[in-house]
């Protein structure tokens, strides 16, 4: 199985942008999707450091893509996403508005903000020219094997997300710009002191939720660790991990050793606890009766999970 | 013209109710998952399906059937066979939101008028307009995210008539993309049909002070009095930051009944109301209130009065996006 | 922004309290007979309540003295009135105007719990296929009770009438358009 580093779905200071992609090129992934995902108004302040990273990262070996955004609605977003198929890079789409503007023909990959639930889309998508798919996070285990036979058969590499502050919403409306006061038109870019987002907890205290921008996340961290095997078994091809501030390049290298068979089932997880002490993980949406369970609280009582 | 009233029909007197109150529409699902209003107790059987379009046929309204989840994998013929009862029970149209299902809708059932679900999220006239090439999609159900103006641009750009929501509940998030009820409860609107599913709620009353809870996790907690909000994921009060508060979205639902005239203007074709899951009295009383806008406005005359306060969620209304107070 | 609740008549003090006095087995057995009189009238109503026709319901009129457990039994229901306090797997409660009024389609059951008039305990994805089946079947109490009543029909009808008059509670069903 490979790797796949997904777009940075945060608003990071340019410098720690170009930081994270120097350091992504020496780490064990094979592939890296870049570019902004979340909202149009943070690419002004990094767009010209992308050909560099792109480069570098070539220049590592990696295949590169770069992501549109997860939801087109302005003139100016619009004219940005045609432009996105002239950039010499594969695309990932992200908003299916990208179709209008893809060549009859041209090859694409599909990101997980794309509502892949069945064979009819899967094949219609391949139809179109996709080379692969990383299914949306919500699917679970049954659906995944599903499609993984099918992407095998049309050819298109299969993907599931694998770590990192799950995306489970995007909206029209800014939630840092409402929480600061300040309208969406003038944010003030209250989203950039928050490099993995804001949490959100229950009036309970409960941790919950992260917002980020436009953007709701969920507060854990999803985990493919205690999966790699059955992921494996469905025939899904790629694992994807999503940035996230620290030593992500580590993260990187912990999954790659998992999949390697290098360490255990389990050591991902222990070590991420490690790394960041109080870090709720999940895995639920594969295996789970609900996207924020963690299996890795009954590994020790079960092994058959 | 008039502009087309399209209601909310979650079972068979609902229909009726609709259809006596003025609908020129009637919108409705079959009582499984292929249906994002999958709420136990509603929606139709094959039969009543086909009875409520001959009642709604007689009395000179259509009926939509909204076929607007995203098939499972593997459980697809369930959604085909939606597809098949649907043209043969006579539908007017079908709603749909998945790529695959209006694949296959396009190529086994040329003849059934195809609408693009707000499920779809379809918010620019680009997108609208390559589900017009792709699959001959005739109708679009805009996103609650765009404003009135946003509206007007996008009929600038586009053949397919609009058609946008003006009552009742109101998504903040963008519709069929959202997976907050599934982390939370594990039953998703684009899998299951249901958000914030009645079976994960949990209310707990004490000394008049109401707490409700969602697959564990606390969304409101309202004091004696206080109206009370159905514990939707998005509509609830939590902390982020220093802030306590809605921090998505107010428990407010839409009320555009006011911006009849510049929808108009904007050129959209029909105007929804949400609430298949709402009782045949609700049904009956918020079509009758806008039949009479829609006619008003058609004859050049003031719109009405609005009287639909006592029906809308957290009893507070808003225009939503579409004077849009939210850029 | 605007706010408005609903205004829904109490039952009068005089006759709840005497509720507190009389013998419930009577009026229980009616209750039971008047059940399974509807079963027959509205099967619709017991398939629609899909799984959830085994669970027990307690509907709780909070300004009458009394609860009554409501059991549909897969279509072979069962009434039970009690002054105790009654369990069941879901409760319902609200002055007897709300819960008559929303089996009448003259109240939203919806708004009635937004605006606080309803309380729901217990199972809620049952009371709503509940209340989804009741609105479905568009019942009218007062025409069933008349139709149970053989030759007493007429006195039943004027009696209905009369309650109606001097308590407000929605006894019978009003076209929804004019409900309002």
């Amino acid at each position: 199985m490979k790797l796949t580093v997904g777009p940075n779905q945060f608003f990071w200071k340019p410098e720690e942008w170009s930081a994270f992609y120097t350091a992504l090129a020496e780490a064990p992934v094979e592939r890296v999707v870049l570019g902004e995902l979340v909202c149009s108004k943070r690419l002004p302040f990094y767009q010209d450091r992308i050909p560099a990273a792109i480069e570098a990262l070539q220049g590592a070996g990696k295949a590169v893509a770069v992501t549109s955004l997860a939801l087109i609605t302005l003139k100016r977003e619009r004219k940005l996403s045609a432009e996105l198929i002239e950039a010499g890079v594969e695309v990932e789409i992200n908003d299916l508005t990208m179709l209008a503007y893809l060549p009859e023909g041209a090859g694409f990959s599909v990101g997980p903000l794309v509502n892949v639930y069945n064979d009819s889309t899967l094949s219609w998508l391949a139809g179109r020219g996709a080379t692969s798919i990383c299914l949306p996070p919500e699917l679970p285990l049954d659906s995944v094997e599903r499609l993984a036979h099918l992407g095998r058969d049309l050819g298109v590499a299969i993907e599931v997300w694998g770590h990192g502050r799950v995306p489970l919403a995007i909206s029209g409306r800014c939630y840092h710009a409402r929480l600061h006061g300040h309208s969406k038109d003038n944010c003030r870019f209250a989203c950039e002191d928050d490099p993995d987002g804001l949490k959100l907890a229950t009036l309970e205290g409960q941790d919950f939720l992260a917002i980020n921008g436009v953007q709701t996340l969920s507060d854990s961290f999803a985990c493919a660790d205690h999966q790699i095997e059955r992921l494996r078994e469905t025939g899904v091809t790629r694992v994807r991990l999503s940035p996230h501030s620290g030593d992500f390049a580590a993260v990187c290298a912990l999954y790659r050793a998992r999949i390697d068979g290098q360490i255990e089932r389990g050591a991902v997880a222990g070590a991420l606890k490690t790394m960041q002490p109080g870090i709720p993980l999940s895995d639920g949406f594969l295996t789970g009766t609900r996207g924020a369970e963690w299996s890795g609280d009954s590994a020790r009582t079960s092994s058959t999970t | 013209m008039v502009m087309e009233i399209v209601c909310p029909a979650g079972t068979p007197a609902s229909l009726r109710a609709a259809v006596k109150a003025g609908a020129h529409t009637v919108y409705c699902g079959f009582a499984d998952e292929t249906n994002a209003r999958n709420f136990p107790g509603l929606n139709f059987d094959r039969d009543e399906i086909r009875d409520g379009i001959a009642f709604a046929h007689d009395h000179g309204a259509k009926v939509l059937v909204a076929i607007n989840t995203f098939p499972r994998a593997g459980a697809e013929p369930l959604w085909h066979r939606a597809l098949a009862d649907a043209e043969s029970a006579g539908a007017d149209a079908v709603i749909l939101a998945d790529l695959g299902l209006l694949a296959h809708a396009a190529q086994h059932h040329p003849n059934l008028r195809r609408h693009l679900s707000v499920q779809a999220a379809a918010a620019n006239a680009d997108m609208i307009n390559f589900y017009a090439r792709a699959f001959g999609v005739k109708r679009v159900v805009l996103p609650r995210v765009l404003s009135v103006q946003e509206i007007t641009a996008i009929n600038a750009e586009t053949e397919v008539e609009t058609e946008v929501f003006v009552f009742g509940g109101l998504c903040v998030m963008a519709e069929g993309r959202c997976m907050l009820s599934s982390y939370a409860t594990g039953q998703s609107p684009n899998m299951n049909g249901v958000c914030s599913p009645a079976s994960h709620v949990d209310y707990h009353d004490e000394a008049g002070a109401l707490s409700a809870r969602l697959g564990g996790y606390t969304i409101h907690q309202v004091a004696a009095g206080e109206p009370a909000p159905y514990p939707t994921l998005c509509k609830g009060c939590f902390q982020a930051g220093e802030k306590t508060g809605h921090l998505f979205e107010d428990p407010v639902s839409l009320n555009a009944e006011t911006l009849i005239p510049q929808l108009a203007e904007a050129g959209v074709t029909a105007l929804k109301i949400e609430g298949r899951q709402r009782s045949r009295a609700y049904v009956a009383k918020v079509v009758r209130n806008f039949r009479a806008a829609v006619d008003a406005q058609a004859a050049g005359l003031p719109m009405p009065e609005g009287m639909l306060a006592s029906l809308t969620e957290g009893q507070a209304a808003t225009a939503g996006a579409y004077k849009k107070t939210w850029r | 922004m605007s706010s408005q609740s609903v205004h829904l008549p109490l039952f009068p003090r005089l006759p709840a309290l005497a509720l507190r006095w009389v013998p419930v087995t009577p009026l229980s057995m009616a209750l039971a007979g008047f059940a399974r009189h509807l079963a027959q009238r509205h099967p619709g109503m017991f398939r629609r309540l899909g799984r959830y026709d085994q669970t027990r319901f307690v509907l709780d009129p909070t300004d009458l003295p009394i609860s009554i457990l409501l059991e549909p039994r897969g279509g072979k229901p069962r009434l039970y009135l009690s002054r105790r306090k009654l369990r069941g797997d879901a409760r319902i409660a609200g002055p007897l105007a709300g819960l008559l009024g929303m089996v009448h389609g003259t109240y939203d059951g919806d708004a009635l719990f937004f605006s606080r008039d309803l309380l729901i305990e217990g199972d809620t994805a049952a009371v709503l296929a509940l209340r989804n089946a009741i609105d479905d079947a568009e019942l009218d109490l007062s025409a069933e009770a008349q139709a149970m009543s053989g030759p007493f029909a007429a006195q039943v009808k004027r009696l209905i009438a009369l309650a109606e008059a001097r308590t407000g509670v929605a006894l019978s069903r009003h076209e929804e358009i004019d409900g309002w």
